[in-house]
């Protein structure tokens, strides 16, 4: 390989690290979960976390007492940190489906080793982005009235509108990604059961393998309802997002009555999505020592993805500025000057630097594979996107085709304090998640591994000899 | 259902290198015990639904045919069914204002300072007339706050007492006929033509159409009532 070839800068690492065997892969997972002790750093984080999420709970229960007035949402900013943190949060989802699904489809073996966390964080993503739109409402006891049922009232949700489309879509959405999630987890829950000493742990995850003794029957039909459900999945990684940009798109406000509004939401989606991944994935590799199985090779292609995603949100950015002003419409063209020069410019600017600049340095593989660097880019990226929401949903509000309307959006403690609980709530679900599951699926390490005895010598030599890389 | 039988695994999977030598994690019966909780647990699901349909559509919540209890046991069986006092003798204001209203004392002492004057039922009513103090009568029907209704709109386009009130020259104790949910108010104004009757007839207790839907087609179009839309107007009942 290396011969007359220029040598690549950052050598190309095996998705599995050389030396490993069906029980090592099995032993080094699982011991995080049934024999090593938990750790202080654990407890610490968990404990921030919790805080959090104690915090989260107040606001709620403050909301419920006085009402969204304690937010900064007014007419005509109606729509403020709520709906934001909503399209954010579901955003950050899309990766996990993507990953899980759509690559186990294009039979992409570098998903394995990274599939659980990120389906579980979807899952904990979903969760947050749920409370939302629940939150906002005047009314939130009422919510149950977007599910059609037949009620006393003789009425049906109102069909025609996104709103409620965005209901089933979100509802399904995390429905298929916990049973997705859930059937991938039965033969590495039954290994738990068959590893664990302690009674209890064992009752559970014996409950929860479903009566998995690892029969050929039962691999057969595994495999079949993880393909089945990984191909319900993958029209989810498109369909939700677009419903959601439809929630905008629907509305004849300038900045938000635009077509371009599915395609250039989805692609933030999953932007946001692969920075929130990898900011959780190096991390955890560091802290529990899987850099045997993701490796570089999984860093450096979802680094080249986060840059192909940023590529595309900046196409978004550029279009609906071109749009803007081939449109000729006065109030298109207002509200795209009106972002770059108006009030929240700052935003704008924000925008731009974190989500069109950031993802250039990715061009480096010199940066692609430096997991701090990288680490810090996938955080700047997950701001830009939360900043890109902001800019979506408030500029386009507070100045719309009647000056006389125009007013100023301001968020409240309690906007900050829900927004920050809701990040305490996903890192509470997810510190838990890493303790009690097996964050990275042992079964298809193991598959891995077979695949790779079964290879052409080439093959294997690509796979197994590569040097051992220049960082770690 | 777990380890219960002999392990077979494919060739390329090993779950365990050493086997732990352990006692049966769950009893046999626990097969069963998993698959009734999963069945049982969907059905238990679709029932608290279904429980919870028939209970918001039952009396005992939506309070329909229960009598409620008023300081006089006031039957308007006997003064509208037996005697032929006309709605409009007490509820004076029906026809010309969004509330019914109650007969003030003096009413009732129309006719109750002579007939029934010592009676103790009717205690309530006299103390009311010497004090001045309104008798508190409680409300059979009642309406969120959110809720406009208009009793002089229905009167004057033909929607008749007892369409909403039921045979109320039939009931000793006044009762709420119809369940007073949403559905219920829709139903007529999806369809007026099925309930409307002529004006004349709106105060008649006794009345009984020929051709309810081609009268009621007619009337419709006579009152110009604008069906189709207007009548379903979210902002016709609630503002």
């Amino acid at each position: 390989m290396q011969g007359d070839r220029i040598q690549p800068i950052a050598p190309i690492e095996p998705v599995l690290k050389p030396g490993h065997t069906y029980a090592s892969i099995s032993d080094k997972i699982s011991d995080i979960v049934v024999k090593r002790k938990t750790t202080l750093g654990w407890f610490l984080g968990f404990g921030i976390a919790f805080s959090l999420t104690m915090v989260l709970f107040a606001s709620i229960t403050y909301l419920f007492i006085k009402g969204v007035g304690i937010w900064g949402v007014d007419i005509p900013v109606a729509w403020g940190f709520a709906i934001i943190n909503f399209v954010w949060w579901i955003g950050i989802g899309h990766a996990g489906t993507l990953i899980s699904a759509f690559l186990l489809l294009m039979r992409q073996d570098w998903r394995t080793s990274i599939n659980r966390f990120a389906e579980a964080m979807t899952l904990f993503a979903v969760a947050c982005a749920g409370l939302f739109p629940i939150l906002h409402l005047g009314r939130p006891w009422l919510f149950y009235w977007l599910i059609p049922y037949p009620n006393t009232m003789g009425l049906w949700p109102q069909f025609r509108s996104p709103l409620d489309w965005d209901f089933f879509a979100v509802s399904t959405y995390a429905t298929v990604s916990l049973l997705f999630w859930y059937i991938g987890l039965i033969p590495d829950v039954a290994s738990l059961r068959d590893r664990t000493e302690k009674r209890l742990p064992r009752l559970i995850f014996g409950i929860m393998a479903l009566g998995w003794r690892g029969s050929a029957q039962h691999w057969h039909r595994f495999q079949m309802a993880y393909l089945l459900m990984a191909g319900l999945a993958t029209p989810l990684v498109v369909s939700v997002h677009s419903i959601v940009s439809i929630d905008f798109a629907a509305a004849i406000i300038p900045g938000w009555h635009s077509t371009i509004f599915p395609p250039y939401f989805v692609i933030g989606a999953i932007f946001s999505g692969f920075a929130m991944v990898l900011t959780l994935a190096i991390p955890l590799r560091r802290f529990f020592g899987l850099q045997d199985f993701v490796t570089l090779r999984h860093i450096n292609i979802m680094a080249k993805l986060l840059l192909l995603m940023g590529l595309g949100v900046s196409y978004g950015y550029l279009m609906e500025l071109f749009m803007a002003w081939y449109s000729g419409d006065q109030f298109e063209t207002y509200v795209s000057l009106n972002r770059l020069t108006g009030p929240y410019w700052p935003i704008f600017a924000g925008v731009i630097a974190c989500n069109v600049l950031a993802p250039q340095l990715l061009w480096f593989p010199r940066v692609r594979t430096n997991t701090l660097a990288l680490f810090g880019v996938a955080l700047i990226v997950n701001v830009g996107m939360w900043l890109e929401r902001f800019m979506i949903v408030v500029t386009s509000l507070h100045r719309d085709f009647l000056p006389s309307s125009w007013g100023m959006y301001r968020p409240t403690f309690w906007d900050w304090s829900t927004f920050l609980g809701t990040l305490g709530l996903f890192f509470t679900l997810f510190f838990l998640f890493v303790r009690v599951l097996p964050m990275i699926p042992m079964f298809e390490m193991r598959e891995l591994l077979t695949h790779r005895e079964g290879h052409t010598r080439e093959e294997q030599q690509k796979l197994a000899v590569e040097p051992e890389g220049s960082v770690a | 259902m777990m380890s219960d039988e002999q392990q077979s695994l494919p060739s390329h999977v090993q779950i365990d290198e050493q086997p732990l030598q352990r006692q049966q994690l769950f009893h046999p019966r626990a097969n069963t015990v998993a698959k009734v909780s999963i069945i049982g647990g969907l059905l238990a699901v679709a029932l608290a639904f279904f429980l919870w349909g028939v209970y918001t559509r039952s009396p005992y919540y939506t309070g329909a045919t229960v009598t409620v209890d008023q300081p006089v046991p006031f039957s308007h069986k006997h003064h509208v069914g037996e005697l032929g006092i006309d709605c409009r003798m007490c509820h004076t204001s029906v026809e010309q204002s969004a509330s019914a209203g109650m007969p003030a004392t003096q009413t009732c002492m129309t006719c109750h300072s002579q007939i029934w004057a010592n009676s103790p039922v009717l205690a309530p009513v006299h103390e009311s007339f010497r004090s001045g103090v309104p008798i508190a009568w409680n409300r059979v029907y009642e309406l969120p706050g959110y809720v406009y209704f208009n009793h002089s709109i229905h009167v004057q386009k033909g929607i008749g007492c007892v369409s909403c009130h039921g045979q109320i020259d039939e009931m000793p104790l006044t009762a709420k006929a119809v369940p007073l949910t949403m559905q219920w108010c829709l139903n007529c104004h999806r369809a007026p033509e099925k309930y409307i009757r002529p004006r004349d007839e709106v105060f008649n207790t006794r009345w009984v159409a020929q051709d309810q839907l081609t009268q009621g087609r007619k009337l419709v179009d006579d009152y110009h009532i604008v069906a189709g839309g207007r009548l379903t107007n979210c902002s016709i009942c609630h503002r």
